[in-house]
């Protein structure tokens, strides 16, 4: 080539080249995030790369359903049901707002029709019915579709006789829907009953925040139930019950920890370690499980292979 | 159980009725003194006009005037309606666990010919009664005995039928640490499973949670100035007005009334009560709801074990509105 030619080529991939344009401030500041409870800053890859648990003082942030499942279920094992199923206004409800202003503000925020992500998956190629709420939509919040989203999710766990897992993360009931989001609870209650009697394995997940009609229903159900560290949950929030004791609380009321301290879950597991602790779960409530345990068993199974 | 002995005290938009009623009673006592033909027809068109202004003010109530009836001191509680329905009923207590909390009440009792069990919040009278019910807000202890009183009656097929009138489930520190969540999800889910006949009544305040969890039901009756929601006007206006005064329209937006909950298909019938409310007749509205109960649970207790369950399951199974 001569040296005409090698300018031209050194030309050609200068233009080719993308030009780095300067970081805006936005996207510098996103490039880090700043730990709620310890005020580390934490290089936001690295947040990530750690399921978004904060390395210096195991601080959970909140996360999203989707993000969820990403961490919990076999790669591309899940399959959503009734992901177009969206919330219509019985009530006509408007306070401050409408609510279906509200609505399609919150579907613009979140991304989603509704506050929780249902379907099937597997995990170590067990498969399961799971459901995931996402607080970042209408604060999680349990109306008519919500309800209906969880009894269809343990219907359909009847129907493939799988064990479910459901992850809360809310409020509670939407108020914007009455006394329709109240019956929600006896709804997914019955359901459940259903499941009960059926024998079928449910583990309630309960993480940062969930209170009052999810609590006080499908989350308390779980025949195990675990909790993420530092999640708070409750039936009713703290300053009402301030208010109606006229006392300050102790610091940690309401955490997993203390819920754990007062019976009332069976594990509080980091999320990095969640999705072994249901691995190992799902195993050893697996319905074949006994009759690998029960050598008798085992040999009647094998005579009659024979 | 005595009937109120006191005149019920009046309403705040009872004024107009109040004023009328005062006029007529000093125009009567005129009248006693010296008889006068023409105070007399006055008398009389004035008492037209009363009795003209009770009806019309009392159909045309407002949400808000719904919830000062159904919270009105002197409603009939629980106990009001099993005393009259069944002289001696028989109260059974405490949870097995270490607790009777007052609040909530139950026993076993004749009505109308059928051995039923009964379970019901209460609210106190007086006011050391109302501390002890906790102004009728039950603890988790309480969830706890209404549902070993639910196992009794399915072990031995008696119907149950609940009556609901509380603004919620407590909410305190005692009642979070022993669990007020999973003792309301508890009842919800063992409801379900019950398969004796099971009817709920809203007799005066059917508030949240507190209110569902004796509430899960084949059948869902409403007293006419009953209301049932999913968080109290005063909670919904806080939280979505950020303002206390908006309760009005916190009771207005949230349809908490029994017509609206009928409407919603929520409730199943909706029962008269007495001119004025309840507190104005107890032995009438202690009467009316019986009637009604009797012929409920007729037509239930025709359905086999497995079929209550499954009416009850359709019953909730299809409450919800989505698009």
């Amino acid at each position: 080539m001569d040296l005409k030619d090698w300018f031209a080529s050194r030309q050609k991939r200068r233009d080719t080249l993308v030009v780095k344009q300067p970081l805006t401030t936005e996207e510098y500041c996103a490039l880090w995030t700043s730990c709620f409870q310890c005020r580390e800053l934490i290089y936001t890859r690295d947040l990530r790369a750690n399921n978004h648990v904060c390395p210096k003082c195991q601080f959970h942030f909140r996360i999203g359903a989707n993000q969820r499942i990403e961490q919990l279920l076999d790669t591309d094992s899940f399959v959503e049901i009734d992901r177009a199923l969206t919330s219509a206004d019985p009530l006509e409800f408007k306070d401050t707002d409408t609510y279906v202003n509200r609505l399609a503000e919150a579907k613009r925020k979140s991304g989603l029709n509704e506050a929780i992500i249902c379907g099937t998956g597997t995990i170590d190629g067990q498969k399961l019915a799971l459901a995931v709420m996402e607080f970042g939509h209408f604060g999680g919040s349990m109306g008519s579709v919500v309800g209906e989203k969880v009894t269809r999710t343990v219907e359909l766990a009847l129907e493939e006789k799988l064990p479910v897992v459901i992850i809360s993360s809310s409020g509670g009931a939407r108020m914007q829907e009455g006394i329709l989001s109240l019956m929600q609870m006896a709804k997914t209650s019955s359901a459940l009953q259903e499941l009960h009697k059926q024998g079928l394995l449910y583990i309630s997940i309960l993480t940062e925040p969930t209170f009052g009609g999810v609590t006080a229903s499908f989350a308390m159900l779980g025949d195990i139930i675990i909790a993420e560290p530092g999640a708070r949950i409750g039936f009713a929030g703290q300053r009402v019950i301030e208010q109606t004791i006229r006392q300050k609380l102790p610091a940690d009321f309401q955490t997993a920890e203390y819920l754990m301290k007062h019976g009332q879950v069976d594990l509080v597991v980091e999320r990095g370690k969640l999705r072994d602790m249901l691995a190992k779960l799902l195993t050893s409530h697996s319905p074949n499980k006994n009759q690998t345990k029960h050598p008798v068993e085992n040999q009647k199974t094998a005579s009659s292979r024979r | 159980m005595p009937a109120p002995e006191k005149k019920p005290a009046p309403l705040e938009f009872e004024a107009p009725l109040l004023a009328l009623s005062g006029q007529i009673e000093t125009l009567e006592k005129q009248l006693a003194d010296n008889p006068n033909p023409d105070l007399d027809e006055d008398v009389r068109r004035l008492k037209e006009q009363y009795n003209h202004l009770r009806q019309t003010l009392y159909t045309n109530l407002r949400p808000l005037d719904h919830l000062a009836i159904a919270r009105h001191p002197q409603r009939p509680y629980s106990r009001d309606y099993f005393g009259r329905w069944d002289p001696n009923w028989i109260e059974l207590h405490g949870d097995r666990k270490g607790a009777d909390d007052p609040a909530m009440v139950g026993g076993l009792m004749q009505l109308d010919g059928m051995d039923i069990m009964v379970v019901g919040t209460q609210k106190g009278r007086a006011l050391r009664d109302k501390q002890q019910c906790n102004f009728g807000m039950p603890q988790p202890e309480g969830y706890r005995k209404a549902l070993r009183l639910f196992r009794h009656a399915d072990k031995f097929g008696f119907p149950i039928v609940t009556l609901i009138d509380t603004p919620g489930a407590y909410p305190g520190m005692t009642a979070e640490e022993h669990n007020q969540s999973e003792a309301i999800a508890l009842n919800l889910r063992e409801m379900a499973g019950l398969t004796v006949p099971v009817i709920s009544v809203i007799t005066g305040e059917g508030g949240s949670g507190g209110a569902l969890a004796i509430g899960v039901a084949n059948r869902i009756l409403m007293l006419e100035h009953s209301v049932y929601s999913v968080i109290s006007p005063e909670g919904c206006a806080s939280i979505l007005w950020r303002s206390a005064d908006k309760v009005s329209q916190a009771c207005q937006a949230m349809k908490m009334t029994a017509r609206e909950i009928k409407a919603l298909k929520v409730c199943d019938e909706v029962i008269g009560e007495p001119l004025g409310g309840a507190h104005h007749n107890f032995d009438l509205a202690a009467d009316n709801l019986k009637k009604a109960l009797a012929r409920h649970l007729k037509d239930l207790v025709k359905l086999s074990k497995e079929e209550v369950r499954q009416d009850r399951y359709n019953k909730f199974r299809q409450i919800g509105v989505v698009a």
